[in-house]
Parts: structure tokens; C-alpha cells; sequence
């Protein structure tokens, strides 16, 4: 299989989760949809390292995968504090940063 | 065989990450992205990088999907009811949610498309015509130096040019964790007071402000 093929999943994967991010207003939806977003980029770096036989882009794809957990894990926290106030879970009503 | 496997682990990955966008339950949403991951290691598999899809697996679709399965559990059902927003009331009774919320999908699906083609323009299109889209050689069964993709490859590459990398990555980690316990601890802050109304023998015991672990987890209890 060409590359290219890898390419355009990725890309098609990345744009699904912009959508994601712009139309659903649960923040669960919406830190789900970043994670497709990282995903395709990791498609991306993997084909790309493919391409080049070289396995930099695997690392950074691991790097990638770290950072994802990390930002699951503070988003995550951030719901459930949200939910022990009994705010509404909603991006939408949610507009003020102040606790 | 591998471009039927492409194939198939594709169209998997495409309709995960559409029934991520499209489902109502965010309870079905997680388990769509469970599926689009595994797709996805099928992927990285078919691109030689057998540590990457292994990590794929066990930590993205092992654990970081039973922690979105759990908040979701914990959370409830808050889950967008269609028949609302098609109403045109939002979730705290206010009006005209239900045409912004239409718009908003319009225009995000128009957006969307719009960065797909720029996508494609820039990852196809341009320069990758120049270089061979095959894919460099490999040779599975190399001996003396660790072949491509191994946990072996990455385990050298992570220990020697990339140390820096990992160690900021392993300290990020940390600080993700200890972030994660300071937003989601209990405080006695605004609506718990029914939590903070009980009081136990040992408060009266202590005196206030000695600095215990209790007042350190729970927050101060007067």
C-alpha cells in the first residue's frame, strides 16, 4: 500500500474530530474528539516514519500518546469537578471561568 | 492481503470516529473510539511499528477508555436529547437552542470538509509526488542491530537520542497526576454543604487549625 493511503485516513480522521469539536456541546464528546484529532496526527507521524525508515516518528507518536493521557486525565478531572457542583454539563452554559 | 487489511482497518477507523461525532450517548461515543483505536492499531501494525500499536492497545484502549467509561458511569445520562434541541429548548429551558444548535452543525460540517480538502491538498498534492511513497526498505529478519518497530528500536532510540524527551514526558506524567487529584478532591467549597455538615467525635477532640491531614483532604471543618 502507498503511503498516500495512510495519509488520507489521517487527514479524514483529524477533520471528524475538528467537527466533533465545534458541533457537540458534552465536554466528554469533546475531549473524545480531541482524542481522534491526536489520533490522525498519529497516523501521520507513523507513516510518515515508515516512509522514511526511520523511528523518530514513532517516538514522537509515543510522546504524542503521553501528552494525550495527560490532557484525558486533567479533562477528566475537570468534568467530575464540574459535576460536584452540580453545574450543567455543557459547553455551552459553561461561559464563565470563574469559580 | 495487506491492502485488504488496509482496507478493512480503515473503513473501521473512518466509522469509529464518525459514530464518536454522530452518537447521541456519550456512553456509545466512548465505545466507538474503543473501536477506532484498535482500527487504528491494525494501522500501525500494516506500517511496521508493532511497539506503537502494542502501546495503542493496552494503554489507549485499555486504560484510558476505562477512565472515560467511569466519569461517564459517574456522570449520568446528561446525554443531548434530540427530541429537545429539535424543540428548540435547551437544557435549562431557555428558547432557540435548537436552531443555533442546527446552525452550528452546518456550519461545522462546512468547516470541517473545508480543512479535509486543505488537508488533502497539503499531504498529496505537494512535494510527496518526489519521494518514493513505497516506504524504505525492511528487513524483518536483520541481525546484529535491532530491527524497525521492535520494543528493542524504540527502547534504544528512547534511552539514548530521545532521554530528554522521555524524562519530560515521565515528569509531565506526574504533574498530569497530581493535577488530576487537586481538581477532582473533595473541598469544602460551594454546594457540599450537606457534606460538610457532619460532625464527629474526633472534631471536637482537635483543636482548629492544627494542620492535620484531615483538614489537609477534607478542607477545613469549622
Amino acid at each position: 500500500m502507498s503511503i498516500a493511503w495512510y495519509l488520507a485516513v489521517s487527514a479524514i480522521v483529524f477533520s471528524l474530530g475538528v467537527v466533533g469539536v465545534i458541533t457537540r456541546r458534552n465536554p466528554l464528546v469533546v475531549l473524545l474528539s480531541l482524542e481522534l484529532m491526536l489520533n490522525g496526527a498519529n497516523l501521520a507521524l507513523v507513516a510518515f516514519s515508515r516512509m522514511w525508515g526511520n523511528g523518530d516518528g514513532q517516538i514522537l507518536a509515543l510522546i504524542v500518546m503521553t501528552v494525550a493521557a495527560c490532557e484525558v486525565c486533567i479533562g477528566l478531572g475537570m468534568i467530575v469537578a464540574i459535576h460536584r457542583r452540580r453545574l450543567p454539563i455543557d459547553v455551552d452554559e459553561l461561559r464563565e471561568l470563574q469559580g | 492481503m495487506s491492502a485488504l487489511l488496509f482496507f478493512i482497518a480503515g473503513f473501521g477507523a473512518i466509522a469509529g470516529a464518525v459514530g464518536v461525532v454522530v452518537l447521541r450517548d456519550p456512553f456509545f461515543s466512548v465505545l466507538a473510539l474503543v473501536g477506532h483505536l484498535i482500527s487504528l492499531a491494525i494501522l500501525f501494525l500494516l506500517l511496521r511499528a508493532e511497539f506503537v500499536a502494542a502501546v495503542q492497545v493496552v494503554v489507549y484502549a485499555g486504560a484510558v477508555m476505562v477512565l472515560y467509561v467511569f466519569v461517564v458511569a459517574y456522570v449520568g445520562d446528561q446525554s443531548e436529547s434530540l427530541q429537545a434541541r429539535l424543540r428548540g429548548a435547551g437544557p435549562n429551558g431557555l428558547g432557540g437552542h435548537g436552531s443555533i444548535g442546527s446552525d452550528l452543525r452546518l456550519g461545522g460540517a462546512i468547516l470541517g470538509g473545508a480543512l479535509l480538502v486543505e488537508l488533502l491538498i497539503a499531504l498529496l498534492g505537494t512535494g510527496l509526488g518526489a519521494i518514493s511513497s513505497k516506504g524504505a526498505g525492511y528487513n524483518p529478519g536483520r541481525v546484529g542491530t535491532e530491527s524497525f518497530g521492535t520494543a528493542a528500536y524504540i527502547g534504544n532510540l528512547l534511552l539514548t537520542r530521545f532521554l530528554l524527551a522521555f524524562e519530560a514526558a515521565s515528569f509531565l506524567l506526574l504533574i498530569a497526576a497530581v493535577g488530576a487529584v487537586v481538581l477532582a478532591r473533595r473541598r469544602g467549597g460551594l454546594g457540599e454543604e450537606d457534606e460538610r455538615d457532619v460532625l464527629t467525635p474526633l472534631d471536637l477532640l482537635r483543636p482548629q487549625g492544627t494542620g492535620t491531614m484531615a483538614e489537609g483532604v477534607g478542607g477545613p471543618r469549622r
